[in-house]
């Protein structure tokens, strides 16, 4: 706790210095949970308000910015962030990268601590939770003088970064799931475009399984697996929760007709059996899986991949109508025990500046949140990016409710992990997830209200 | 031993009516020039209390407080529940208690499994190689050698070599036309899956307390015993293992507890599958405190893993004690 310098006033070192004062045991304890604050109100609360207009001219700050671009995406990040600090005299901004697990297990701490970043970017099924758990502040007073609303963004994009109806994150991309094709072996099938409906798609497992390719769509078990299961519920018109999250909806018929869908790939033979970490995402690149749905940031481990003719379109439209899952990263202002005001300034900044810039972004295989953006000549020429953008009117997010993200994972992943390793039948697995789920949100409620 | 031999003198004489009053008279006819205040005992014991107070003692009262509350750090209530995250893990259909056993029951196999291979397995290694001959050093070394990895490290390397569908092995077993078991997904091969990595990754770490303890063996008693004209297999019954005991206990303990402490072996190679059968219990800890923030239930899985840890060191340290009574 010692070790940090951000933001730190005597007065509260004077605090910490007297709780490690008292006994081990107790100022362990004390120490902790003085971590925690007790007050209702949180001290940075309003302190946006309290900022001018314009640009940051005050001293020269530091800000820390954490995020979790552990792949090709850090190398873009990066840049932008030595781009600004270059145009920017008095802001510098050192950037943190760690993986996301951690970063969501970290974070709090860090910033519960006084050690935290002043600036990061999240994924937006977090925001609700880091909101509800104070790790991140209300940027209602920052939106106004950033000069952006909600026309600037899709929509439902703008609108997932609001939880208990305050603003807590701008978004800086989208990033859907795609669906990659290997152009040669879709030729040796006989299939002279990629498929866009249930009719095509099935023909093009039949005519290139019939060809010679012995397994044209690896059904992975593991992640995206829940992804595409997420995708394809919405597109048989199912949804994972009911309007206020409160319970869980995707043991529906259309649920079960989804899983059931995904899963005959392994049972009819056109993916092989236990499909596990990866393995799908390796075939593709070895060229011996010729269609894949993965995520839209994949594409550049594609391009790295010498000889691989590969391209990318929307996901083709399974069910009734069209649907896919999508996330987005959003950048957060953390929620200090004592606010800076000019740190939050320089934030601010640090924030418009890469939203304004996020064509640059785009090019890690993102498609910017920013409309102005993702409708300049720029983004408009990086192909793979504007075409997968077409399916930005109908994503899906989660809810923004605390807890969320945590309640996958034991729930339908497992579910549909199980169903597509066969070891049981879609409608019995997505029952049992629900039913954990449904238990799971009534805990998260009572946990979070209290 | 020496413990032994003067614990039953002392307390006879402490127990001894009127000692105490008239040392506290006179105490300087009682006390041998020798003898020092118990006190500077505890006094060299200090630093070591002091941190053992600090970094075991003090966070385990604390997590033990943590666990009777509902306890998120950053929330502003954390109301008190009493013993209500143990009755929820111990009341079947609760939102933890079927992960938490399950995850048990999947750390409780995997030990089972691994630990009679990981201790057999480097005493039989042991015994050759703490023999002189040219490269002894050599094998020594390529057999710590994976030690030296770290778990994430085997972890990707054995899930890429045992991956059924892209793995090197699928790839040789494809040659001479056999399908590879489907180990990361399904069971029983999943077992496999984290047990092989295990024993290739810790072999060399028990090897080289057997070692140790090889050296220890007096040469006299392998020479005696030839002359008596016992077998190389008699005498590796009648004077090595004996003479190993201590070590054989000690071994078999920190590997029980290793094993017991699963974690990345089925984060990475398996990730938990098929469904959640391979997470471990700490894996469960883990998500329920650090990814959940319910410290509470989370703590109280601690403490219910730590006190079944904690039998396990017992019933092994008894069988130590049983020889030093003899």
């Amino acid at each position: 706790m010692e070790h940090n310098g951000l933001g730190d006033t005597s007065a509260l070192n004077l605090t910490r210095r007297g709780v490690l004062g008292l006994g081990a045991a107790l100022g362990v304890g004390a120490a902790v949970s003085a971590c925690g604050g007790g007050s209702s109100t949180p001290p940075g609360a309003g302190a946006g308000a309290n900022i001018g207009e314009g640009a940051y001219e005050g001293e020269k700050v530091t800000l820390a910015f954490w995020n979790g671009f552990t792949g090709g995406d850090g190398a873009f990040m990066k840049e932008m962030v030595k781009t600004f600090n270059t145009e920017t005299e008095n802001i510098e901004v050192q950037m943190n990268t760690l993986e996301w697990g951690d970063f969501y297990s970290k974070v709090p701490n860090a910033v519960a601590s006084g050690a935290g970043p002043d600036v990061a970017a999240m994924h937006v099924d977090q925001v609700g939770t880091n909101a509800a758990r104070r790790v991140i502040m209300s940027l209602d007073d920052f939106t106004g003088p950033m000069e952006l609303q909600e026309d600037d963004f899709a929509e439902t994009v703008w609108k997932a970064g609001i939880y208990d109806g305050q603003r807590y994150a701008i978004p800086l991309d989208v990033h859907p799931l795609a669906f990659y094709y290997n152009n040669k072996l879709l030729q040796q099938g006989g299939v002279s475009e990629p498929p866009k409906d249930r009719e095509s798609w099935e023909a093009a497992l039949t005519g290139m399984k019939s060809k010679g390719v012995e397994y044209p769509f690896w059904a992975t078990a593991t992640w995206p697996a829940h992804l595409i299961f997420i995708s394809l519920l919405g597109q048989f018109g199912g949804s994972l929760y009911d309007e206020e999250a409160a319970k869980a909806t995707f043991a529906s018929a259309e649920g079960v007709e989804a899983l059931e869908w995904y899963a005959s790939h392994v049972e009819k033979g056109f993916s092989p059996k236990n499909v596990a970490n990866d393995a799908q995402a390796q075939a593709f690149r070895q060229g011996r899986d010729a269609m894949t749905w993965d995520g839209i940031w994949m594409m550049n481990e594609w391009a790295k991949v010498q000889g691989l003719d590969w391209g990318a379109s929307p996901l083709p439209q399974i069910g009734d109508e069209p649907a896919v899952w999508a996330s987005s990263h959003q950048l957060v202002i953390m929620q200090q025990r004592q606010a800076d005001e000019n740190k939050l300034h320089a934030a601010r900044d640090f924030i418009k500046y890469l939203s304004d810039n996020s064509i640059e972004w785009a090019k890690s295989g993102q498609i910017p949140a920013r409309n102005s953006v993702r409708e300049s000549d720029e983004f408009a020429a990086l192909e793979v990016q504007s075409t997968l953008a077409e399916q930005l009117d109908y994503v899906i997010f989660p809810p923004t409710v605390p807890g969320i993200g945590d309640v996958t994972a034991p729930t339908f992943e497992q579910a549909v992990n199980t169903v597509v390793l066969g070891k049981a039948d879609a409608k019995t697995a997505l029952e049992d997830a629900a039913k954990k789920a449904d238990a799971l949100l009534e805990d998260n409620r009572k946990k979070y209200s209290a | 031993m020496a413990g032994t031999a003067t614990a039953p003198a002392s307390s006879s004489r402490g127990r001894r009516p009127g000692r105490d009053s008239s040392s506290g008279v006179v105490p300087g006819t009682v006390k041998s020039p020798t003898a020092v205040s118990p006190l500077t005992a505890y006094l060299f014991l200090a630093p070591y209390l002091v941190l053992f107070a600090m970094f075991v003692l003090a966070p385990i009262l604390y997590g033990l407080w943590i666990s009777l509350h509902d306890w998120d750090f950053l929330l502003p209530g954390k109301p008190f529940v009493g013993l209500q995250n143990y009755i929820d893990l111990f009341t079947p259909g609760s939102t933890v208690s079927g992960p938490f056993w399950s995850s048990m029951r999947a750390t409780a196999i995997f030990t089972v499994l691994s630990v009679p291979i990981i201790v057999v397995l480097p005493l039989l290694v042991a015994v050759p190689l703490a023999r002189k001959f040219p490269g002894r050093n050599f094998f020594r070394a390529v057999i710590f050698a994976p030690y030296v990895l770290g778990v994430a490290v085997i972890g990707i390397l054995w899930r890429y070599l045992l991956d059924p569908n892209v793995g090197v092995l699928a790839s040789m077993l494809d040659r001479v036309g056999l399908d590879s078991p489907p180990w990361l997904t399904d069971t029983p091969w999943v077992w496999g899956a984290l047990v092989i990595p295990t024993i290739w990754w810790t072999l060399g770490y028990n090897m080289v307390i057997f070692l140790a303890g090889l050296q220890d063996i007096s040469r006299e008693l392998y020479e005696a015993a030839e002359m008596d004209g016992a077998s190389p297999i008699q005498q590796f019954f009648n004077v090595t293992l004996p003479g190993l005991r201590p070590v054989l206990i000690f071994v078999v303990t920190i590997t029980l507890l290793a094993s017991a402490n699963l974690f990345g072996q089925s984060y990475i190679i398996t990730q938990g599958q098929p469904g959640r059968e391979t997470r471990s219990a700490i894996m469960q800890i883990a998500e329920e405190g650090l990814a959940r923030f319910n410290m509470g239930s989370s703590a109280a899985m601690s403490t219910i893993l730590t006190l079944c840890l904690l039998l396990i060191s017992l019933v092994m340290l008894s069988f130590t004690r049983e020889r030093d009574a003899k």
